[in-house]
This record gives structure tokens, sequence and C-alpha cells, in this order.
């Protein structure tokens, strides 16, 4: 598996935080799963409440990486600041860089998020962008000194799966050497295997799992799509032809008619 | 002097944002702080003057996608 920004990960697969019934089954679903990664983010804390406390001394627990998110920002400003004050409750470089452009659609502001990018790349952060497949956006983020891409499948939480298998075709080949990453808008297993069989190196989903009727299967369940899916990605598959072809042998067949 | 921590205004004696934090149930807690918008990191929360109207989020972690 490629490094993320010199780090090699043991599971291909990236899980969100968000909206599980309880911390519990948070937890399962972590373990079953084997996910090394998990998105986290920031939010008012109350003096009395004090509920972000738990919230870190449970995902401490978990044993992976964070990769902490700027979620809900729609400006350079907000997301860096976001960003800023991330690695210092994290204790992590990483940024999963979201500036959101269009709120119907969760749409990446895509000239924002260069500019952030940047930013925060010059500062030392290392950045994960969500992006889309837009390949001169990514050349952009490129340029700006992100390492890693993550395009989204569909919108955020809508679990359409991927709504542009060309396009996604299309940045795999035109970034060979840069890992990638479907973040966003996977509903299904079958679609998080379909995504490593294009060859990327990692899913990030969230809503799919977290909104299963049983979270912690659903989570093994995506762990062991993707890992089927990368299987098959480095076992060279065949390419796919307009007529049959028939599988049994001719040679040899008895004159019967 | 009144300022806002997290959007609620409040009515303070604190002259810094350390001050400020420990009155207001942040002592020993893995949070970081924004004045105005702008990022304060934990080093300076000490000096950091704070002055009539200032705007101070104090954000903790949270789950997240």
């Amino acid at each position: 598996m490629r490094e993320f920004y010199g780090t090699k990960l043991s599971n291909a697969l990236m899980l969100g935080t968000a909206q599980y019934p309880s911390p519990a089954i948070l937890a399962d679903a972590f373990k079953r799963s084997g996910a090394g990664v998990a998105t986290v983010s920031l939010r008012r804390e109350s003096g009395a409440d004090k509920e972000g406390q738990d919230f870190w001394a449970l995902i401490r627990k978990l044993g992976v990486h964070v990769l902490p998110n700027t979620a809900g920002c729609h400006t350079v400003k907000e997301a860096v600041t976001t960003a800023q004050m991330a690695r210092e409750v994290f204790g992590t470089a990483w940024i999963k860089l979201e500036v959101i452009g269009e709120e119907d659609t969760l749409h990446p502001d895509t000239f924002a998020l260069v500019e952030a990018a940047r930013i925060l790349s010059e500062d030392g952060f290392q950045v994960f962008p969500y992006t889309t497949d837009d390949l001169v956006v990514a050349e952009r983020l490129l340029r700006a000194g992100c390492e890693v891409l993550m395009p989204w499948g569909s919108p955020i939480g809508s679990g359409q799966g991927l709504n542009n298998v060309f396009g996604l075709r299309a940045m795999r080949a035109h970034f060979p050497d840069t890992p990638l990453v479907v973040d966003a808008g996977l509903g299904l297993p079958s679609q998080a295997a379909q995504v490593m069989e294009l060859g990327f190196d990692a899913v990030l989903l969230n809503t799919a799992v977290a909104k299963a009727g049983d979270p912690a299967a659903m989570a093994e369940a995506f762990s062991l799509a993707v890992n089927a899916g990368q299987l098959a990605a480095t076992a060279d598959p065949m390419e796919p032809r307009d007529m049959a072809a028939p599988s049994t042998p001719v040679i040899g067949k008895a004159f019967l008619s | 002097m009144n300022i806002l921590i997290n959007g609620e205004p409040t009515t303070t004696s604190a002259e810094t944002l350390t001050m400020l934090l420990e009155q207001n149930g942040f002592a020993n807690t893995t949070i970081a702080t924004a004045v105005n918008s702008t990022f304060v990191p934990q080093g300076q929360r000490e000096t950091y003057s704070l002055k009539e109207g200032d705007q101070i989020e104090v954000l903790a972690p949270m789950q997240g996608g």
C-alpha cells in the first residue's frame, strides 16, 4: 500500500466517527473493521459538560491514526484557523481539508480549497484535500503542496456510490504515483470494492457504517470489500470485451447434431 | 468586561485568556482557542490580554466524518 505522508497504513479503510448510536458501537465498529484511520472534528466545548473530553478519551483508546477535518468551513480563513486549532488539539499535522462551496451538494469550493491547501502546506500541514474528480483542480492541489488527493464518490452522506467512474479512472491514470482516496458518498461495500478495483489506495466513509442497522457488522463488511477490491487490483483484472468468448474449450467437442 | 465565549455573552474579571479558561471550567482540558477568529496557541494564552467585546472560541474534539 502507498504511504500517506510517510505513514504506511495496515488497512485501506478510513472511518468517520460521527452519527453512531452510541460510543460503544463506535468502538465496536472500529474493532471489527480494522480501520487504521479515524476522522474527527472540532466543535464548541462547554466548560460544564466537557463532552469533547470523553470523546477524545474514547478515540485515543482505539489506537488509530487521527485525521481531523475542517467540516463545515466555507472560507479559506475559517478552514485555516480550524486546521491550526486541530493541529494543537490532536497533535498531528494531518488535516482533512474541507471547504464547502454549495450547501445542497456539499460540493467543495475548489478555488478556496487550493488556496487553503497552499497556506496550510507552507505552514507544515500534511493536507488531505476533499475535492472532486476535476483533474485541473487536482493538479493545482498537488502544486499547492498536497501529496494525497481525496475525490468524492458522490455527495457526502448520500450513499449514491460512484457517480463518475470515468472521472475517477482518469484521475488514477493521470496521477499514478499519488495516493488517492475516495472520500464521501459510498453507501455499500460493493462500491468500496469498486474503488479499490480502480486502483485507489483507500476509501473514507462514515454515514454508510454509522447509519446501518448494525454499524459494526457493516464496518466489517466494508473492510472485507476493501480488502477484496485491493487484492483484485493487484491481480491484474481481465479486459472487458463487447462480444461473448466461450470459456469452455470447443476442441474435442462431440459432433451430436 | 463583557465578552462572548462560544457565542454566549459573559461578564468576566479575567485579564488573560488562561484566567478566563480557568474561571469557566476549562482547566486541564484538551481544547484549542481562538480570539476574534484568530488562533491563539496554548503557549500564548497566559500572556494574551482580553479586551471588551472579544469573541472567544473554545473548541474540543468532536465526532467527525
